[in-house]
Order: structure tokens, then sequence, then C-alpha cells
């Protein structure tokens, strides 16, 4: 969109994140760390997901809500 | 001059009772809640005189045109924090107190969800072994039905009502690109069904403006009920907004709300004005796409995404803080970790939305999914995929998997702890909490401005609270650190 591409956005005030990015690990290698935590995690969920999915779906149900 | 934005956030629980005998949901809530109550020291009930439910912003009173909002028979109860914990609609309730800052309301919401953990537990101890009642934070239980998260804003009566309507109506539509706590499964009828949602909410708003909660629910609600002084101001009940887990998102989502309300009262929501052309359509759209792409178009014939709008205003934000400050948020510190935030997770859902998957619980949620489907081969229609999301929203903490995915935290859990008892001492909510922690014998019933004491006299003695942001700590903490009675109390009080 042309009125997007034209506005500019204004000079990131981050001066609580700097200090935070200049330590961080570049975005590939958190990558990584993120996707190995996140494959540790899935094999937590297997182990505490409900028994039986599908009853455990089947029988939540909210009425009288607003 | 924009007021100080005084705010709450009240939630309906999902509830579900396990191996529970002739249980329906209205008995498992009071169950759950007096379970809770019972364990405390005092108990004081609600106290009606002042609910008007029915009373339209937009000038007229509605007369049984909806159900009351609390059956009077059922459980209702004041907490020593300041908050009103009860049973709506068949949910517990927790509507936290009143709040002088975004971090202090998402403490007190914190709060709320350990008093619920803790009613559980309550619960448990009274059930037989086997049988238990389990809470879930969330606002759909994926077969067409909803639960709220509302939030309250104090506004100044003086802005009109419809200038009000219209200016924030594109706020509360594009808002959910951050405040969105993700859904597996479209509810909206006629539509496609197995996909991810930014918004649990979105697919249940139906009409722009109106009066209605629980159906044909409206963008921008019109109930005037202000809980203060009526000449001076209004309470936005917004009923938009997802229940958050994430605290990032919880504290955005009530600042930035505030901040875009303190703008349309210091009329700096402009020149040009942002309103969609059609809101109920956008909000559902922007909804249905993770992407981020959808185009909305706005009634000057201009169109732009959710995310470019989100821009927008906080252009208009970062202006007006340079301009006039932004005390009326709390402090001017907190008002720029406001904007500060608020830019960054913008400029991140531009660049890399997964990296904020430690911030919102729409992109935490949307990665899990993701990944999960990815390792077992299986689609959004897979039952597992439904159990997954209703299960990131499960409050016992071996259950939950939001707790496992280490979501960045905001506030300290010893002032989460102290919440739970203690009430916020920037405001009205101080008076009712410190009242009840010291005499709730005397206590008849409270609710949100006033408190009703019996101290043995003929008549019953009603404290009025209307000014929100009087009774505080500054306020009134040495009067009620003096007097040794409620008796005393009251004659110092109209002394």
């Amino acid at each position: 969109m042309a009125e997007r591409e034209l506005k500019r956005r204004p000079a990131p005030q981050r001066e609580a994140q700097e200090t935070e990015e200049q330590e961080a690990p570049t975005t590939n290698e958190r990558g990584e760390k993120l996707k190995a935590e996140l494959d540790d995690l899935l094999d937590e969920i297997d182990e505490v997901l409900e028994d039986n999915a599908e009853e455990f779906v089947r029988n939540y149900v909210q009425k009288g809500g607003q | 001059m924009a007021l100080p934005k005084v705010l709450g956030i009240e939630t309906e629980y999902g509830i579900q009772a396990v191996n529970v005998p002739d249980s329906n949901p209205t008995s498992a809530a009071s169950l759950l809640i007096n379970a809770y109550v019972s364990e405390l020291a005092q108990g004081v009930g609600w106290d009606f005189e002042d609910e008007s439910p029915g009373r339209d912003a937009r000038g007229f009173v509605r007369d049984g045109a909806q159900a009351p909002e609390v059956e009077r028979h059922l459980v209702n109860t004041v907490l020593t924090n300041g908050a009103r914990y009860y049973v709506d609609h068949a949910h517990p309730e927790y509507s936290g107190p009143e709040c002088s800052s975004p971090r202090q309301l998402v403490t007190y919401d914190r709060a709320g969800e350990v008093i619920l953990q803790r009613s559980m537990a309550a619960a448990r101890r009274i059930l037989p072994p086997g049988q238990e009642i389990v809470v879930y934070k969330n606002n759909s239980d994926g077969k067409g039905n909803s639960y709220g998260c509302h939030e309250n804003y104090l506004v100044d009566r003086a802005v009109p009502f419809p200038r009000l309507a219209r200016l924030a109506c594109a706020h509360l539509v594009t808002r959910q690109i951050y405040t969105g706590a993700g859904k597996v499964g479209c509810e909206e009828e006629g539509a496609e069904r197995a996909r991810f949602e930014i918004s649990q909410r979105a697919d249940f708003f139906e009409e722009e403006v109106g009066l209605e909660t629980t159906l044909k629910r409206p963008i921008v609600n019109t109930r005037d009920e202000p809980h203060a002084d009526p000449q001076r101001y209004r309470r936005l009940h917004v009923i938009t907004g997802d229940a958050n887990l994430a605290e990032t998102a919880t504290f955005l989502k009530v600042g930035v709300t505030a901040l875009v309300l303190m703008l349309l009262e210091d009329d700096a929501l402009g020149p040009r004005e942002l309103v969609l052309a059609e809101p109920v359509r956008a909000i559902h759209e922007i909804s249905h796409d993770p992407s981020l792409r959808t185009t909305l178009e706005l009634v000057d014939g201009t169109t732009l995404t959710a995310l470019e709008l989100q821009w927008e205003l906080y252009d208009l934000a970062r202006k007006y803080a340079e301009e006039r400050g932004l005390a009326a948020i709390g402090s001017e510190d907190e008002g720029t970790e406001v904007l500060q935030r608020w830019e960054h997770v913008l400029g991140a859902l531009e660049s890399d939305p997964a990296s904020l998957s430690r911030e919102l619980d729409w992109v935490a949620k949307y990665e899990l999914v993701n990944a999960y489907c990815e390792r077992h081969g299986c689609g959004l229609d897979d039952h597992r995929v439904a159990a997954l999301d209703l299960q990131y929203h499960d409050l016992r903490p071996e259950r939950s998997l939001f707790s496992r995915l280490r979501v960045d935290t905001l506030v300290d859990p010893a002032e989460v702890e102290r919440a739970v008892t203690d009430p916020p001492p920037s405001t009205r909510a101080f008076f009712r909490g410190e009242c009840l922690k010291r005499f709730a014998p005397s206590i008849v019933a409270a609710n949100w401005d006033s408190i009703v004491f019996d101290v043995g006299q003929d008549a019953l003695q009603r404290v009025p609270m209307m000014e929100p942001l009087r009774g505080t700590a500054a306020h009134v903490g040495t009067l009620l650190d003096e007097v040794h009675s409620p008796a005393e109390l009251l004659a110092r009080l109209s002394g």
C-alpha cells in the first residue's frame, strides 16, 4: 500500500530493550534455541494432554455466559 | 484534561465438574466459591441497591429487556482485596478491584487466578476422592458458547457517548492482534471451521453498538452504570476482550485502551478520524487471519491493515505523550512503559510475529499448535488439537499448558500474593477491603460505591463511595489505624 510505504516509522525508543538485545544471541541462534525448547515441551505435552481428547473436548460445554 | 484512568477487569471462568454426579454448572460454580469463602474468616454479601444494568448510555432505560445480571440467591461475596467473587450465568466470576495503573491491574488479575486455583484446591478437600471441579481461563467452549472477560475504564462524562463509541470502535476491533488469546476452530455460522483464530471472542460480535452482553453482542457496549458520581463519570464497559494468561497481553490490552481513551477525552484522536466502514465484518476477518494481511476499509474510503491502524494510533499517542504527558495512566513511567511495549509488539508483529511467543497468548498458542500438528502429522480438526487449545487455559498448575511455555512475566509473584488479600492502596478499593479486614462482623453488605454497616443502632449506616479515587491509603489509612470500632469509624467519617 502506497500510504504505508510512504509512512516512516518514528525512531524507536527502545532503551529498555537495547541493553537486552546487546547480550541476546542472534535471531537465528535464538530461533534454534526456541525450537529445541519447543521439542522438549511437545514431549511434556504428550504426557499431560488429557487421555481421551475426543471425550474431553465433547464434554467441555459452557452454556450461559456473557 | 483526561481523567486519571481508574481501571477494572472481570473474568468469567470456564468450569468443568469431573466425575461429580448430578452436577450442573451453577451448582459446581457455587460449590467452588463457597469452598474458598468458607475457608476464609469473614463472609460479607453483595449489596444490589445501586445495580442498574438496563440503563443505556444512549439515554434510555430498558424495562425488563434483560434478565437481572445476577440471580440474587446465588453465591455473591466481597473479598478483602476489594474484589467481588460470585456466580454469574453459571460461571464463577472474579471482578477485580478498582486499579489506578495497568501494572496494578495485571497484579490483581493474576491474584484472581490464584484465588480460582485455591478455590479448586478447597473444593477438592470437600469432594470425595476422584471428583474435581476444574477451572479454565478462556472465553469459548468451541461449540458456539462464549463467556466474557470485561474491562472497565473511568471516562469523563463530558465526552458525548456517540463520539466515544464512534472513535473507540476501531481500536476495540484491531487491538486483538496483541490481545487475542488464540483459538482453534471458527465458531462463526457458515464459516470454515478448521482454522486458527487470533481471538477467542471475535466470532461472537454481531452489532456495532448496543446494550447486550449475552446475545447479539456489540463491539461498543452501552451499559450506563458508572458505579460513581453519574454527573462527572462514565464507566466504559468493554466486552470485546479475551481473557489473557500472558501478562504482557493484559498489560497492553488495558494500558493501550486507557491511552486511547485519554486521547479521546482530550480531543487528540485526529484530525483524521479512524472510523471503520464495517466494524463487525472487520473484527471477524482480522481474527481469521494470523498472517495479519487482511485490509479494512475506513468510512473515508481508504484501506489499511489492523497493524497499520494500530501504528496510526501509536503515532497519535506518542505525539500526545510529548505534548501533555502520561500521568493519567498511573505515572509517567508507566505511561512510557505502555508506549514502549506497544511499539515493540507492533514492530515485532510486522517483522517477525513468532518472536512474540513469550509475550502474546495467540502467538504462543499458534506456535504450539503448529509444532504439535507437524510432529503428529495432524490437522487443526484433530481432537487432540482442540484438547491442546482448551488445556492451554487449564488453571491447574500440573495440567496448564500455558505455564509450561515460560511466557514472560511483568509482576512480582510476591505482589500477586499480597494482592490475594490486600486491596490496591490507590483507589477506593482500599477503604472497602480494609473495612472488610477489620470490621467484617459489622458489615451487612458492600458494593462498588458503598458499604453498609450495622453498628447496633436502629438504622443501618450506608457509607457512600462515589469518588473512585477517594478512600485511598493516603486518604483514610491513618483514620483506619486510629479507630478501634466501626462505630468510631462512622462517627469520625461524619464528623
